[in-house]
């Protein structure tokens, strides 16, 4: 999957969320810059409150009523979402962008058929009429490998189990062709088998339909799996961002080689090694912060750190750090960069990436053994 | 889901037994004796005892309370000890004024409820949240023979737009005469509709659905009609059908302000004679409505809300 220079599908720049708080507004989100590239696949990874859910949903404008989002640039193929209308930002949600919640059991509404809620979206995005929205959501149901499609479509939402439904959510998400697939923590909420399944699912209507996916996670090894490039958040900034091989090889920011770090290896299967883990908790939400938020919790910190604004440098192509001591000492040894990280970082093709995920590729899907994980 | 409707009419017979045992007990607790009112003051020892075991008064109180249900049961709930008259030609002449006024206020109280409840919901905290519920907090803080006094008193007796007493027959008479007592009873409810109903909504409004609704391009009227409304009706509901019992208790008040022929003046009279028949069959029937409609509200609850029917199948 080679991305080049296609122009960009979504693209943020400087954009900034803030809620009112008591004393001033509170940023969640603190000038982050990214973009999707069509048929891209883009993870976007970060602890709790690191801004990666705000971040996703303002490819929607997607906010809380108190939120106030504000960006140099937030556009949609060109198009600038800030001066959308009420109208054009319904019409952009419904065609443009499909969006995948964390929660399958509270995202469907309860009192209506599974079918009925795909073949609605079929309805009023697609214009369909009743009976071919119905036939579609069924095609639907079958693509998303829902078995017996027929019986499912008449089932309510609590009487499937959560990748079930996370299936229905996801046919309902892609069901009018977005050009963008959102998936804010899609199998946080299920158990690990299902999440394999839900993985490779959204592995191969990607690959089917083209469409790119921005991939919200606070698993690396999810990320490294299913992503073309990474964007890692830290207290609502991009930290570091690039293809998803370079970033895992060679982690610039010190969060970045701390997530890594914290990530068991398959290699140490069966051999007491302690994780360091990050010590301290992250920023919380109105803590003011100048400079770097990692800075309390960061062993490089250095004073000059309270004070910088942030910028991400590139360092190698398409490779780019908002650390500038680890960038200066990337620059000086670009060999040795990556070895400044606490981890050995296994050879090509990232296998162990999880050892959890490395369990799933041997473990065939409940429903009929199809789809096992492609690493 | 035919067992759990069993469940529930087999639960409702109990209440009703329940409730008759009450009614019967409680008027016989209340100090007074009809035959005394009925005969006077002056009436002999030998006179009132007749008359007591004319009525079947002397009987013991369990054989007394077997035969009231006996009638209420074969449909004949005797004779008033008041009016000389069959309870259920009593009661029958009177039943229209009083269903037609609760119906007047249920309406009132939806139709005025609704639009506010889900305006308020939509704007949590805005100025027409706030006008909402200072208004239906008025409303309801005012006692209702007051309200239907002032309304009588500006729409009666200064506009001369609408009769401030008695009932016409008829549906333009019954709409003109039952319009007055019909708001008041309605705005006594409002409150009800209107705070329950913003409530349920604004839980629903916060569920992940509701957003994952928004994030498919839906607007807030299809998320609203097809799909809040339906989880948020349900409480609304059966807070509506338990407090008919309170709308019945308002008519009692109403029909002595507006002069209403209803049922609630009958309760009024027959409470005053010591009328016992008259009273416990009222009281029943009132109970009997309650009852009955907070099973319709649990049926259509099942009907709409999925997750109610017990013993769900699991696909």
């Amino acid at each position: 999957m080679t991305v080049g220079d296609a122009p960009p599908l979504f693209c943020a720049r400087q954009l900034r969320i803030a809620f009112a708080g008591a004393s001033g507004p509170v940023e969640a989100v603190s000038g982050v810059s990214l973009e999707v590239r069509s048929g891209e696949v883009l993870g976007l990874v970060g602890e709790s409150g690191s801004g990666k859910s705000l971040t996703c949903r303002s490819t929607i404008r997607l906010l809380p009523h108190r939120a106030r989002l504000t960006a140099d640039d937030l556009s949609f193929e060109g198009r600038d979402l800030l001066a959308l209308s009420d109208r054009e930002l319904r019409d952009h949600r419904a065609r443009n962008v499909g969006m995948v919640f964390q929660d399958p059991f509270s995202c469907l509404d309860p009192t209506m058929r599974v079918g009925e809620q795909i073949a609605e979206t079929l309805r009023v995005n697609a214009g369909m009429d009743k009976s071919a929205a119905r036939q579609r959501a069924l095609e639907m149901m079958e693509l998303v490998d829902i078995g017996q499609p027929d019986r499912r479509y008449l089932a309510y939402p609590h009487e499937l189990s959560g990748g079930m439904r996370q299936r229905v959510a996801i046919a309902i998400a892609v069901s009018c062709r977005p050009k963008l697939l959102v998936a804010d923590e899609p199998t946080t909420a299920l158990d690990v088998t299902t999440q394999a399944q839900i993985l490779a699912l959204l592995q191969r209507l990607r690959q089917e339909t083209g469409m790119a996916l921005l991939l919200v996670s606070h698993d690396f090894g999810v990320i490294a799996q299913m992503c073309d490039r990474v964007a890692v958040m830290y207290g609502g900034y991009v930290v570091e961002s690039g293809p998803v091989t370079s970033v895992y090889r060679a982690p610039l920011h010190p969060y970045t080689r701390a997530l890594l770090s914290a990530i068991p290896a398959i290699e140490s299967a069966g051999k007491r090694v302690r994780r360091t883990g990050i010590p301290g908790q992250p920023p919380g939400i109105g803590e003011i912060l100048t400079g770097c938020p990692f800075v309390p919790r960061c062993t490089l910190a250095q004073t000059a750190c309270t004070t910088i604004d942030m910028k991400l440098q590139e360092v190698s192509p398409g490779h780019a750090n908002a650390c500038p001591v680890t960038t200066e000492a990337a620059n000086a040894s670009p060999v040795t960069a990556g070895d400044n990280g606490a981890r050995s970082v296994p050879p090509a093709g990232l296998p162990g990436v999880n050892a959890a995920m490395d369990v799933h590729h041997a473990v065939p899907s409940a429903d009929g053994a199809e789809h096992l994980m492609q690493p | 889901m035919l067992n759990y409707f069993a469940r529930r009419a087999g639960i409702a017979v109990v209440q009703l037994l329940g409730l008759a045992l009450v009614a019967f007990a409680l008027i016989h607790l209340v100090p007074g004796n009809p035959v005394r009112t009925m005969l006077g003051a002056r009436a002999t020892p030998e006179q009132v005892a007749a008359a007591t075991r004319r009525l079947g008064l002397d009987r013991p109180l369990v054989d007394q309370f077997g035969s009231f249900v006996w009638g209420l049961l074969s449909g004949n709930p005797g004779q008033s000890i008041t009016f000389a008259q069959p309870i259920a030609s009593l009661i029958s002449e009177r039943i229209l004024p009083s269903f037609l006024l609760i119906c007047y206020g249920l309406v009132v109280a939806i139709v005025v409820g609704t639009p506010l409840a889900v305006f308020s919901a939509v704007r949590p905290g805005g100025a027409f949240d706030h006008g909402t519920r200072l208004f239906t907090t008025v409303a309801f803080a005012m006692p209702t023979f007051w309200l239907g006094l002032v309304l009588a008193l500006l729409f009666g007796l200064k506009l001369h737009w609408l009769p401030v007493a008695g009932y016409t027959s008829g549906f333009v008479g019954a709409i003109r005469s039952l319009t007055l007592p019909g708001v008041v009873l309605g705005l006594s409810l409002l409150v009800i509709v209107v705070r329950t109903l913003r409530t349920s909504m604004r839980k629903v409004l916060t569920a992940e659905f509701v957003e994952a609704e928004r994030a498919r391009g839906f607007s807030t009227f299809r998320i609203v009609t097809r799909h809040v409304m339906r989880s948020a009706v349900m409480p609304t509901i059966t807070v509506l059908a338990v407090n008919v019992g309170f709308l019945i208790g308002g008519t009692v008040v109403l029909e002595q302000v507006f002069q209403i022929p209803g049922v609630g003046s009958l309760l009024f009279l027959a409470v005053e004679h010591r009328d016992y028949p008259v009273v416990e069959t009222i009281a029943v029937m009132a109970g009997a409505v309650v009852v009955v409609l907070s099973l319709l509200a649990d049926l259509a609850q099942a009907l709409m809300d999925p997750r109610v029917r017990l013993g769900a199948r699991t696909v």
